[in-house]
């Protein structure tokens, strides 16, 4: 069961624009107005000047300027620590945490029309992780992220779940689909791993990150079937032919949501195959109503 | 024109993809606006006898235009040579060879041998460098990737020989590219299928140091949906003429010449 969230307040309904292209029209008790057509990216990054990148600045750019040429109306990104530079990305140390979390919520600050954050935490430092997110939370973010320094069915994951079901936040959950074993750099977590975390914490919304991000999504689509609190987040390099059709063959158009991860075009590519799967209501669905579903209300311009 | 250098027809032994047939092809080819696929029968990269495939690749490009052949070839069967002068004949845009899962040594002399012929012939010679991602890969998939050192030693080997080599990324393309002289290089052509977009810009960075010149469309589908090699281009801020000899002029000129 999914935990329950309040009704929108706002309801959507397609207009034509004066352009020709779609665009919405937020039909509200008091006004209606006209927004851009809605498309939330799930899963994106950005760097900061902590990191090993000597180019941070060009890649968040990027970033930014792809976004807008896709469509991308929100990206609701996280941050890995220093990415290496001081600690390592998937066992980010917590002055990393707070230094990459801040550097996060500066962006979101500088464009509050497009970047939402999560709160990455390393739940090996329990007290620190519950604070952070209660920082990130009372600062604006609107999730929490948890990449792989513990397994995700590991009890130590438990009471940051229990204050994401209090704060009513989603949990995105680096995956990889098919672990058969452990790689290094990370203690990686598998479909499997993430549903028995899932199963414990009913009241919880978690999302599977990057499907198509690397190992074997059939794998992880035979697992999602028993656990209708966690969606499939479509990002990541892999573009296979048939993922796409299989993951809405066992988890249906209301558990999809849309990402980019680390390659944007094939995000995009995604994008578009999924519209020539889907109908204009599921279409809407993956590209931003079930994200606004699973992030608190007013997460989103539309909300 | 969009030519897509880097499409299969037929199944794939590892799992279920949709589209294989030339009527599915043919379905996302329209979908996505390509004009022309230059195709191989996929299941000829796996079977012992490649060339058992040739002939059905053949009938099939015949019956319809927009799809031209790539047959396989294994240079350690007796009868290559002769799949070769075919290739020929029939005005195959190239032929390929996949030696790892031939067991061949992908440098080795079989490889020598058919990179000469196809030089030779004035016809290039395609390899993939991976089909999946290492990661998902089937347990019992274990041949492995193209090396970038058999690469360039294959290049070096024949002055006459053209590479089109497929499914590479960013850093194979560049090991290859500057381990090279500018002669050798300028016989190898990249499709665009495994280099990454933004944020990355892999592909933009790619066109400026390596040269629009070595690069072909490909997509690699239906293994991977074609939409993504579009949105590459898609979200490249460049010149028409650039866009136009990636898209097919590369292909056209520089392979088929």
């Amino acid at each position: 069961m999914r935990a329950a969230t309040p009704p929108r307040a706002v309801r959507l309904t397609v207009v034509p624009s004066a352009l020709g292209r779609q665009a919405f029209a937020v039909a509200t008790s008091w006004a209606t107005r006209e927004i851009p057509a809605m498309l939330i990216d799930v899963h994106a990054h950005f760097y900061h000047d902590r990191t090993p990148r000597a180019d941070w600045r060009e890649r968040n750019a990027s970033r930014l300027r792809a976004g807008a040429k896709i469509g991308i109306t929100i990206h609701v990104a996280s941050v890995l620590g220093s990415y290496g530079r001081t600690s390592p990305t998937y066992f980010p140390s917590p002055p990393d945490l707070e230094y990459g979390n801040a550097a996060l919520l500066a962006l979101e600050h500088e464009h509050p029309d497009r970047i939402r954050g999560y709160v990455t935490v390393n739940p090996n430092y329990t007290a620190h992780a519950l604070a952070e997110i209660a920082r990130g939370l009372a600062a604006g973010m609107i999730g929490i992220k948890l990449a792989a320094s513990r397994r995700a069915s590991d009890p130590l994951l438990d009471p940051i779940c229990e204050l994401a079901g209090r704060r009513g936040v989603p949990v995105l959950h680096h995956v990889w689909q098919h672990r058969r074993h452990d790689w290094p750099g990370q203690e990686a977590s598998d479909a499997v791993e993430l549903c028995t975390l899932a199963a414990r914490h009913p009241g919880v919304r978690f999302i599977l990150g990057h499907l198509g991000g690397g190992g074997d999504w059939q794998h992880s689509l035979a697992a999602l079937a028993t656990a209708p609190n966690v969606s499939v987040d479509v990002s990541g390099s892999g573009v296979d032919g048939g993922m796409l059709e299989a993951c809405l063959a066992a988890v249906g158009a209301g558990r999809v949501v849309w990402g980019s991860d680390l390659t944007m075009d094939t995000g995009w590519a995604k994008l578009r195959y999924l519209a020539h799967l889907l109908g204009p209501a599921e279409r809407e669905q993956v590209r931003w109503k079930n994200a606004a579903d699973l992030f608190p209300p007013g997460a989103f311009p539309a909300d | 024109m969009r030519v897509d250098v880097n499409a299969f027809l037929g199944a794939y032994p590892f799992r279920r993809v949709p589209g294989t047939s030339p009527g599915g092809l043919l379905q996302a080819m329209d979908r996505v606006g390509i004009d022309e696929a230059w195709v191989s029968h996929l299941p000829s990269l796996f079977w012992r006898a490649p060339g058992e495939g040739i002939a059905w690749l053949y009938e099939t490009t015949a019956r319809e235009r927009r799809l031209r052949p790539v047959p396989a070839l294994h240079p350690g069967l007796a009868g290559w040579d002769q799949a070769l002068g075919q290739a020929v004949d029939r005005g195959a845009p190239a032929v390929r060879c996949d030696p790892t899962y031939y067991g061949l040594e992908p440098a080795g002399p079989e490889m020598r041998m058919l990179v000469a012929a196809c030089g030779a012939a004035r016809l290039p010679l395609m390899m993939a460098v991976r089909l999946e991602d290492a990661r998902q890969r089937h347990p019992g998939d274990r041949a492995a990737e193209l090396p970038a050192a058999a690469l360039r030693a294959l290049v070096r080997s024949d002055p006459d020989a053209r590479l089109l080599i497929t499914h590479a990324d960013r850093a194979f393309i560049e090991e290859v590219h500057f381990g090279s002289t500018p002669a050798e290089a300028a016989r190898l052509w990249w499709d665009i299928s495994w280099i990454w977009g933004p944020p990355e810009d892999h592909l933009e960075t790619l066109l400026a140091t390596v040269g629009v010149a070595r690069f072909v469309f490909g997509t690699g589908q239906p293994l991977r949906i074609p939409e993504a090699s579009v949105a590459k281009l898609e979200l490249l801020d460049l010149a028409a003429d650039a866009r136009a000899a990636l898209e097919s002029g590369n292909a056209r000129a520089g392979l088929s010449s």
